[in-house]
């Protein structure tokens, strides 16, 4: 068995199912390339979950129902909540379960990377019910076509409208904002440049990528109106279909726009998804995405030869992110330096799942089990997204929690698997002699389960 | 500039020197008996309801419906003196302030001038000039000649995984509460041997052992519950911490949920319901020290701070200078140091925020030379490389 294969399988996949690796051992750089190519398997296996539309149009009606109940009881304000809740934890029940079973593990690892890339956070409401519809809808899509696709699609998604306040922001000059100037109630109505900084910092330039808070303000202008549809059952805001992006004329700021140091004449939203296509062929997005694709697939500080190799090809490319994808996996440096990565907590729950070919079944559990290690799905805590490196997800309490997770795990597993033939199986030429000899020496099958998904081995990818 | 580059950088500038190899620094006169807790409220706390100025002319006309009532009012700010009062949900600190045990240093920022609450974070916790400037955490500098090791840390991070304040080459701790249930003991032994050629596992599985047994029992308390809930339980731990016998004397906590965009409140409110509970969290900390209250500086801070005026969702944005909050005994409290700006539109940081007076890093630097005795010359060149332009506030600690 080649290490490739374990490479293949760890660090750009999620991690071996048993049996896996002997099939990615026939090639192990093809097994990876045909998971981008072909159509996406997975895109079918999550159970048939709403739309996020639909569910905003719920959770919204929820609210009213609760803002015009006479009596408030508890029932009525229990509701919401109780809602909300069972959308989170079907659709994470959904994500762990394709993650688990997925036979195209890299073209996952790549929506939970995007997803992270452009996080929304599920501690604000109403997030949480539509997180995992969100990722399903604008980014699982879109991962191997054209960068400034996925951006639109992400940037006009009601999840991330509502995650940045979008929908609150309105134009000075635009027909609304000037109505409300006159009657010197500025204090309800104003630019909110939430989204637009993001967008800047986090999803395209990066913080360093030359742009001014002037570029933010003017930025946030420019996609003033991108809103959602229904937002009110009637009057102002009602238009539009519910829960659904909505371009909003009337809070829209007219006018040219100059970004950047180029000017922005189109009208409507036109304006704003040309700028985001101007973003998405910047240089600087170029290079904050290759370092971002480095620090997750090769190392913590990635090699500047693959973040430089990386970024060319996008820029080469156009922002066509199967073609940087290809120049990753062909990247010397991911195949040359086994093992760099610390997993994450998803990372771990995850290769555990396939460790044991186990379906999770229960959404309550697998969440549960993420909150306790650090990371509950969906949840970041900030638009930044998870942390991707050891030095953020490896404080000592952190490795401690997993010890006791793999612990638990251990002892659900039982006996059934011998615990030398499972680390044969899953980390192939990546099982040391030293871990190897560890669990071979356990007093027990169970314990000797914890030393191997506790390991350095299993820990790393 | 890599980060390579930049490390070589440092050590051909001298500024990489580690204190042990300054001859006359080492171990010098460091206070053993001192406790140091550093609370980091991310988000980008609003300085000026923490510490409202009701004494400045511009206040109730700049704040809108965010302005707080004056002292003595139904709701009224907690008075410091004739220009500043304490938000109404701090009694307990208030109390402290009363007893010269609390003092708020205001117009205070760090050296990052732009508005991102990642970046702003870093400069914050890495006490360089700049973002990026340091690649680890100016406490974890700091500790170099207090002589922690492996097992026996000078600090610990409350939480699962350990801040940029603390991070750095010398060993610290970290410890958070668990729900799950204990390994036996055979396998963690087996697996202490497993890690043994690997640094990474073997440093954090010895680190995480030791704060086990200083933790003890979880009682009733491994229940998250809410962040207010979360927070105190965090105090009561850290409490126990600082006061074991071989247990760290410096502790860091987090707590989130300050960046109020829309609908912040004032007296009532998202706000107030947070520094509400801030202040409870604080009283635990107080009780559960017991004695050492009278050696300990608590240090509260935040990124920046937020817009002056009220924006278009009943909230506030991103700003600049804000407000922190020192207490415990050590501190020679009572007062609010600041070099007021002033709310007027011409005296605001870019006609929106705050205008920073004050330097951050004077104010860590007061409290780590006087509370924690370590050297001038030690906080100059690594703890705050390129700070000559933030000088060491005096006074903060009782002398």
């Amino acid at each position: 068995m080649s290490i490739e294969a374990a490479i293949a399988a760890n660090r750009f996949g999620l991690g071996a199912r048993p049996g896996e690796l002997d099939e990615i051992d026939v090639d192990p750089r093809n097994w990876l390339l045909e998971q981008l190519h072909g159509s996406s398997t997975a895109a079918a296996m999550p159970q048939k979950l709403p739309s996020s539309s639909d569910v905003i149009t719920e959770v919204q009606g929820v609210r009213r129902a609760q803002r015009d109940a006479k009596n408030k009881n508890e029932d009525v304000v229990e509701k919401y909540r109780r809602v909300i809740r069972r959308h989170f934890i079907e659709q994470s029940l959904a994500r762990y379960q394709v993650a688990a079973a997925t036979d195209q593990p890299f073209r996952e690892r790549l929506v939970h990377f995007w997803s992270n890339h452009f996080a929304i956070s599920a501690d604000k409401q109403p997030i949480p019910a539509i997180a995992g519809l969100y990722e399903n809808e604008a980014i699982r899509p879109n991962i191997t076509g054209n960068f400034a696709d996925l951006l639109i699609a992400v940037e006009q998604h009601p999840a991330m409208i509502l995650y940045l306040d979008n929908q609150r922001s309105i134009g000075p000059d635009s027909k609304l904002g000037r109505l409300a100037n006159r009657r010197r109630s500025d204090q309800e109505f104003g630019l909110n440049e939430n989204l637009a900084r993001e967008i800047l910092e986090l999803h395209t330039l990066g913080v360093d990528g030359g742009y001014t808070q002037e570029d933010v303000t003017t930025f946030a202008k420019v996609i003033t109106g991108w809103s959602i549809g229904g937002m009110n059952d009637q009057g102002r805001f009602a238009e539009g279909e519910p829960g659904a992006f909505e371009f909003r004329e009337s809070i829209h700021e007219p006018g040219k726009q100059r970004l950047l140091g180029k000017s922005y004449g189109q009208k409507g939203v036109r304006q704003g998804e040309v700028v985001l296509r101007d973003l998405a062929d910047h240089p600087s997005t170029a290079r904050f995405i290759a370092s971002k694709l480095g620090r997750h697939f090769i190392a913590d500080a990635p090699p500047e030869p693959v973040v430089d190799r990386l970024a060319s090809t996008y820029l080469e490319s156009g922002g066509e992110l199967s073609a940087v994808y290809e120049a990753l996996v062909d990247s010397p440096e991911a195949w040359t330096r086994p093992f760099a990565k610390y997993k994450s907590p998803n990372d771990l729950v995850v290769s555990t799942f396939r460790a044991f070919d186990h379906a999770p079944a229960d959404g309550r559990k697998v969440i549960g089990g993420l909150e306790i290690l650090g990371q509950v799905p969906w949840r970041p805590g900030s638009p930044a997204g998870w942390p991707d490196t050891a030095d953020e997800w490896g404080g000592a309490d952190a490795l401690y929690k997993r010890i006791e997770w793999t612990d638990t795990v251990a002892k659900l597993a039982g006996r059934r698997v011998n615990p030398v033939e499972l680390g044969d199986e899953i980390l192939g030429s990546a099982f040391s002699a030293r871990t190897r000899k560890a669990v071979s020496r356990a007093e027990s099958v169970q314990q000797g389960m914890t030393l191997l998904l506790a390991s350095p081995d299993f820990q790393r990818r | 500039m890599n980060m390579i580059q930049r490390r070589d950088f440092l050590k051909a500038a001298g500024l990489g020197m580690t204190v042990s190899s300054l001859p006359g620094l080492a171990f010098a006169s460091a206070d053993t008996d001192s406790r140091l807790v550093l609370i980091i409220l991310r988000g980008a706390v609003d300085g000026l309801a923490l510490a409202a100025p009701y004494g400045d002319g511009n206040y109730r006309k700049v704040r809108g419906e965010l302005a707080l009532p004056s002292p003595g009012k139904v709701d009224g700010l907690l008075k410091l003196d004739g220009m500043f009062g304490l938000h109404p949900s701090l009694p307990g600190l208030h109390r402290d302030f009363q007893n010269g045990e609390a003092l708020v240093v205001h117009a205070v920022a760090s050296p990052y001038r732009e508005r991102s609450h990642f970046d702003g974070q870093d400069v914050l916790e890495n006490g360089g000039a700049n973002t990026g400037a340091v690649r680890d955490g100016w406490l974890n500098r700091a500790i170099e000649p207090l002589g922690g090791s492996l097992g026996n840390e000078t600090a610990i991070a409350m939480a699962q995984n350990t801040p940029l304040v603390l991070r750095g080459n010398n060993s610290v701790t970290s410890w958070a509460p668990s729900q799950l249930p204990d390994a036996a003991d055979s396998t963690i032994a087996r697996l202490q041997d497993l890690y043994a050629d690997d640094e990474f596992f073997a440093t954090r599985l010895a680190q995480a052992l030791k704060a086990q047994d200083i933790a003890g029992g979880m009682g009733g308390e491994s229940k998250r519950g809410n962040d207010a809930e979360f927070l105190r339980t965090m105090m009561k731990f850290t409490a126990r911490f600082l006061t074991a016998a071989d247990g760290p004397r410096i502790a860091v906590l987090e707590a989130g949920g300050w960046d109020t965009h829309a609908n912040q409140g004032a007296a009532t409110g998202a706000l107030a319901n947070r520094l509400s509970g801030l202040d409870n969290a604080l009283s635990a900390l107080r009780s559960g020290l017991g004695d050492k209250w009278d050696n300990t500086a608590v240090a509260i801070v935040t990124e920046f701070g937020r817009t002056v005026r009220v924006n278009g969702t009943r909230g506030t944005d991103h700003g600049m200078a804000t407000a922190t909050l020192l207490t415990g005994g050590s501190v020679n409290g009572g007062r609010v140091i600041a070099d007021w700006p002033g709310l007027a539109s011409k005296n605001l940081y870019q006609d929106r925020d705050l205008r920073p007076t004050a330097d951050i890093r004077s104010v860590f630097k007061g409290i780590l030379a006087d509370h924690l005795s370590l050297p001038n010359a030690l906080l100059e060149r690594s703890v705050f490389p390129d700070s000559s332009a933030a000088p060491k506030m005096r006074d903060l600690i009782r002398s």
